[in-house]
This record gives C-alpha cells, structure tokens and sequence, in this order.
C-alpha cells in the first residue's frame, strides 16, 4: 500500500498496519470534533512517524498514485477540522 | 476529503480537459512535462526564499545580541558609578530583548526545517521530472496515437498527484515567510526606535509572562554585577 505525506513524499506501508493507522486516524477525528489541539497535534506527530517508522521511502523515480494522502504534520487546526471530518482519511 | 484529494481532483480535472481538446496525446505529454519543469523552478525559487529569510533572522539575532552585550556594559558601568537606577532600566531593556531572541532562535530553527523539507521535496520532484521524460519518450516512440491515449492518463494521474503536493508545499512555504516577514518588520522597527514594551504582541497574558521573566532575569544579573564589583 502506497502512502503519501503531504510534503514528504510516498512511502511502502503493509496493508496489515493499517488497522493501526486507522485507530489514530479516528482518534484525530474525534479529538478534532472536541475542539481538543494540542491531543489532535500529538495524535497527527503520532500518524506520521508511526508511517514513516513502518514504511519504506518510495524509489524517487517511481511516478504512481498514492492509496491513501496523509496532511502535513504543521496541518493548522482551522484546516483539521475540514480534513478529519467524517471517518477521517481511512474508510472504516 | 483530505487537502490533497481535493487539489488532485482539480488538477486531473484540468489534465482531463485539456487531453480532451488536444489531439495529439504527444501534444499533452509536453504540455505536462513543461508544467513540471515550471514547478520545479517555483520550488527551487521557494528554497532561495527560506535561505534568504534565515539570512535575514540570523542578522536581526546577531543586532540583537550585539543590543544585549552593549546594554550588559551600559549596567555595569552603572553599577561602577553607584547608579542602580539606570542598571535596572538597562537590564530591564536587555530582559526585554532577550525573549525577543529567545522566539528568533526558535524561527531560525523553524525555518532551517522548512529548508531541508523544501530542498527533499526539490530532489524527489527533480527524480520524478527526469523519470517522466523517459517515460514520455518511450511512449511517444512505441505507441500510435490512438494507443497512447490510455498510457498518457496512466503517467498523467501520478505525477498530477506529485505535482499537487509539491505546489501545496511550496504554496505552505511561502505563507509561513510571509507571516515571519511581517512579525521581523514589527521587531526591526521596534528595535529602532527603542520601544520595548510592546515587545510581545497584543496577548496580555504573553506579555505578563515575559515581563516576569525579564524581571527575574533582572535581578540576577544585578546580583551577579554587583558581586563581580564587589558592591
């Protein structure tokens, strides 16, 4: 599965992490919905490196389409709120 | 919908439009290539951008040490002539500042990171651009119009995506100089005509808070200059 960090590009994540990605991505959603920031910027920190530490870089030269799109860790709050909304950014 | 969904939503929309009106799928594969290679100038511009901003903090920082240093020596010489009075308002002036400096670390520090990501984000675009090249070629050479349709889409979706990042980021970078730019400006002009007290802003609280700070940052220095006179 192919994930994408909005600023720092494509990593190669197993499928099986992705129930985990999906437990703090409702996490953010919820903390998002209480109005909760400094637990939604801990949360959001915790996504990406929790990417980042499990996944492999993409090859640089490689061009395809990401399965999921992750925002960018200095995501502001304002623009939280439009993008962890719903069921955040993996279905449930 | 995240950010970038809706951005590359925009984008393919765009690339969809344009690939419906151009005939030739060759003509759209140089349309792309050249937008790419135009974003890669924006992002390489976007680093000039940082670097100079840091430039510019790092002088405002050294003026401002250099402000400390001068107003340490103003107290002492006070202290010499028996006049606590004008040691206090100097050390006060210089507590000021040093939460001003404080806060200019931390920006430098910001942007040296912004720096770093924006100069990755150039190399992996850099990668992708030259990838896209020789792929573009190899389509134009092996395939016929008609059957180059559906490879061009192929190579379009992913690269729309890069470049809908990319142009996000550098779109992110220049914000965040702007807002640094505006609070720099504020500070220049506040160090030049000497007015300190709004030093931190409008916030109340903020500004209690490093007037406390500055006040014990105070006290400890005249304790300190009186010992090393002996006074």
């Amino acid at each position: 599965m192919i994930i994408r960090i909005m600023g720092e590009g494509q990593f190669l994540v197993s499928s099986a992490l992705l129930d985990d990605l999906n437990v703090i991505d409702n996490r953010i959603v919820d903390y998002v919905a209480k109005n909760d920031e400094a637990s939604f910027k801990r949360e959001l920190s915790s996504l990406i490196l929790t990417i980042k530490g499990e996944g492999k870089p993409l090859d640089e030269t490689e061009i395809v389409e990401s399965d999921i799109i992750v925002p960018p860790g200095d995501l502001t709050f304002d623009e939280a709120k439009r993008v962890f909304s719903g069921c955040g950014l993996i279905e449930d | 919908m995240g950010l970038l969904n809706r951005m590359s939503t925009v984008v393919k929309a765009k690339m969809n439009t344009i690939m419906d009106r151009v005939e030739d799928p060759n003509e759209t594969l140089d349309y792309s290539y050249q937008k790419q290679l135009d974003l890669l100038q924006n992002v390489k511009r976007g680093v000039a951008e940082v670097a100079t901003s840091k430039k510019r903090l790092e002088l405002q920082k050294a003026k401002l040490s250099q402000k400390m240093d001068q107003l340490d020596s103003q107290a002492r010489e006070a202290i010499k002539s028996d006049r606590e009075d004008l040691a206090r308002q100097a050390l006060e002036r210089k507590g000021a500042l040093s939460v001003q400096a404080e806060s200019l670390d931390q920006q430098i520090a910001d942007l040296d990171q912004e720096q770093a990501k924006l100069e990755a984000t150039e190399r992996r675009l850099s990668a992708k651009v030259e990838s896209f090249r020789v792929k573009k070629e190899t389509i134009k050479a092996q395939y016929s119009a008609a059957e180059a349709q559906v490879k061009v889409t192929e190579s379009l979706t992913g690269i729309s995506e890069e470049m809908a990042d990319v142009g996000l980021a550098v779109q992110r970078s220049e914000d965040k100089i702007e807002t640094m730019k505006a609070r720099s400006e504020a500070l220049d002009e506040l160090v030049e005509k000497g007015t300190l007290e709004e030093f931190n802003g409008s916030d109340d609280i903020r500004r209690e808070l490093a007037k406390i700070q500055a006040k014990s940052s105070v006290e400890s220095d005249l304790a300190r200059l009186k010992a090393e006179e002996g006074k």
